[in-house]
């Protein structure tokens, strides 16, 4: 008993879990109840994806030991590219590849130039964030193209579907992505060599793991799963705007870190990251249906980062000190 | 005389500038305990470090059984049974004992171009097993190793040596910030890897060490090998006088 317990306070995301818990119980009393109306969880979660998708992608990077700064001007690249593309007379699944092409290209970079030059990723995709921000204006003209609805295939992304039109076509991608890269992470080889090279790097490449591919696919992964979150918010509203995505890179990496995700890598895991996406959503939806003023929004997302690394640090460190005997009697 | 398992034949390693090994010509004979002492700087680390696959000679040749090898990596000196277990510890703090047990060489139940699915279920029989070989008795496999005392650390990496049926186990400092009781334990598993067949070089700079538990001491100096005897026809006294 002891010892399950011990490991439940070990787990990177139960104090996210606890906190989301506790925050969604607030809002619904605050709110005389419209919180968890039917109309509402479906707001929440039609618009969940486009967040949740990122910071998927920033958690496995960080696991590896890696950061992604770029990943909020990729979100307005990649659909910037593909709806230039389809303004030039492109079908819609030629001009998606190549947004997402653009993406793989972002990523490999990022991992190429921070591995061969032997320099933070904080600082390679602080650079790749205004490049790739600045590519966006470039290839929009300055002028944001509009989509032609006739030619896609909503269904596919936006529209809702399922019982009861709950969910938008986007919330299942986001859902079977999330579980294939959580998969990834928890079941495979892969994942393995991803929380080794993140967790004690020294070690991984002594033991032979291709630390630097390793490195170089999650940042490919996460710069993807960027571009395509962007795709999926162009879609839903209709036309890109160059200021896509502002702000989203650190939102991302404060879901992940309040997911548990630790900052010096290994640690972590994408539950975590989905939960602490899902908990900065709570609380920008929350807040309106609270009546709180919503210029706080930004406060509590920043004091919630805070509050969860320290409750993470203090469950650990109470986890770590129960005495549980690893000597067999 | 048998076939020395590895030969090291006029090796030279140069680091930005500094010779750090000066033409090392050494004979590894299977099954003994060798220990290899000298000051920071001797030249030992390099010399390991190259047998290891993590970095590369200059200049010379090395043959493992009687044939020349060319150990470009930690994979290609492992492939050959040589393993290596390093004295900042070749163990993820943060991972689970039967996850380190198999980093790099992960057992799956299916795979595609060398991915694949996690064998969970033998990884962590497997490693209970691997762990009550060498004599260390741990709850659980789920165990963090960052919780293990740094002694039982170092028995999982030999537990992880054995379980992939090396042939050379290579121990950097292996005792090195280990409390007496734990470095006896230490010392221990390196006297029983001779039971096994198993061929071990053990580095330290901690003499009484080496001479508990090694057959033969080589001491190096500034690059060099200055002194080779059997443990038995030598002293501490006289391996400090050549040092």
């Amino acid at each position: 008993m002891r010892r399950v317990l011990k490991l439940a306070l070990q787990k990177p995301e139960l104090a996210a879990t606890l906190l989301l818990v506790i925050i969604i119980i607030v809002f619904q009393v605050r709110s005389n109840g419209v919180f968890l109306t039917y109309d509402n969880i479906r707001g929440i979660m039609g618009f969940l994806p486009e967040m949740a998708l990122v910071a998927v992608g920033v958690t496995l990077l960080m696991i590896a030991g890696e950061f992604d700064l770029s990943v909020g001007s990729v979100f307005a690249l990649s659909p910037m590219t593909m709806a230039v593309l389809m303004m030039n007379g492109w079908a819609f699944w030629p001009a998606f590849a190549i947004g997402l092409a653009v993406c793989v290209v972002v990523g490999l970079v990022n991992g190429w130039v921070t591995i061969s030059f032997d320099i933070p990723s904080f600082i390679t995709t602080l650079g790749m964030m205004f490049m790739a921000r600045s590519l966006t204006v470039v290839v929009s003209g300055g002028f944001p193209p509009r989509l032609d609805f006739e030619q896609i295939p909503e269904h596919l992304f936006v529209a809702y579907v399922g019982p009861g039109e709950m969910f938008r076509a986007s919330f299942i991608w986001f859902v079977c992505i999330s579980v294939i890269i959580g998969l990834l992470l928890s079941r495979t080889n892969f994942g393995n060599w991803v929380r080794a090279t993140g967790g004690f790097l020294p070690a991984a490449s002594a033991m032979g793991i291709p630390t630097q591919r390793v490195k170089l696919a999650c940042f490919v992964i996460c710069s993807v799963l960027a571009g395509l979150a962007g795709i999926i918010q162009v879609l839903r509203l209709g036309s890109p705007l160059p200021s896509l995505g502002m702000g989203y890179e650190l939102q991302a990496v404060s879901a992940a870190v309040i997911g548990g995700t630790s900052l010096s890598g290994g640690i972590g895991s994408i539950i975590g990251g989905i939960i602490g996406a899902t908990l900065i959503r709570v609380i920008d939806n929350g807040m309106v249906m609270s009546q709180i003023n919503g210029t706080w929004f930004q406060f509590a997302v920043g004091a919630l980062t805070i509050f969860a690394v320290v409750g993470n640090a203090w469950l650990r460190k109470r986890g770590r000190a129960m005495k549980v005997e690893t000597d067999k009697k | 005389m048998t076939q020395p398992i590895i030969e090291v034949r006029n090796l030279h390693k140069w680091y930005s500038g500094v010779h750090a090994v000066k033409g090392v010509t050494l004979d590894v004979r299977p099954g003994e305990a060798l220990g290899l002492v000298g000051d920071n700087g001797a030249g030992k680390s390099t010399l390991i470090n190259i047998l290891s696959g993590l970095h590369r000679p200059d200049e010379g040749e090395i043959l493992v059984e009687g044939k020349p090898v060319n150990i470009r990596t930690p994979k290609d000196a492992m492939a050959l049974g040589i393993e290596t277990i390093y004295q900042y510890n070749s163990m993820v703090p943060i991972m689970s004992i039967a996850r380190n047990l198999f980093i790099g060489r992960e057992p799956l139940k299916f795979s595609i171009g060398g991915l694949g699915w996690l064998d969970l279920k033998k990884m962590r029989e497997a490693s209970v097993q691997a762990i009550a070989d060498v004599d260390l008795h741990l709850r659980s496999p789920d165990a963090l190793v960052g919780e293990l005392s740094g002694g039982q650390r170092q028995g999982v990496a030999i537990a992880r040596a054995m379980h992939f049926k090396s042939k050379v186990m290579i121990l950097d400092e292996p005792t090195n910030h280990l409390s007496v009781k734990e470095t006896a334990k230490v010392i221990g598993f390196v006297r029983g890897l001779k039971e096994q067949g198993v061929t071990a070089i053990f580095i330290s700079h901690n003499m009484h060490h080496v001479f508990a538990c090694c057959d033969r001491v080589v001491a190096m100096a500034l690059g060099k090998i200055v002194l080779d005897k059997r443990v038995s026809e030598t002293s501490i006294d006289e391996v400090h006088e050549v040092l």
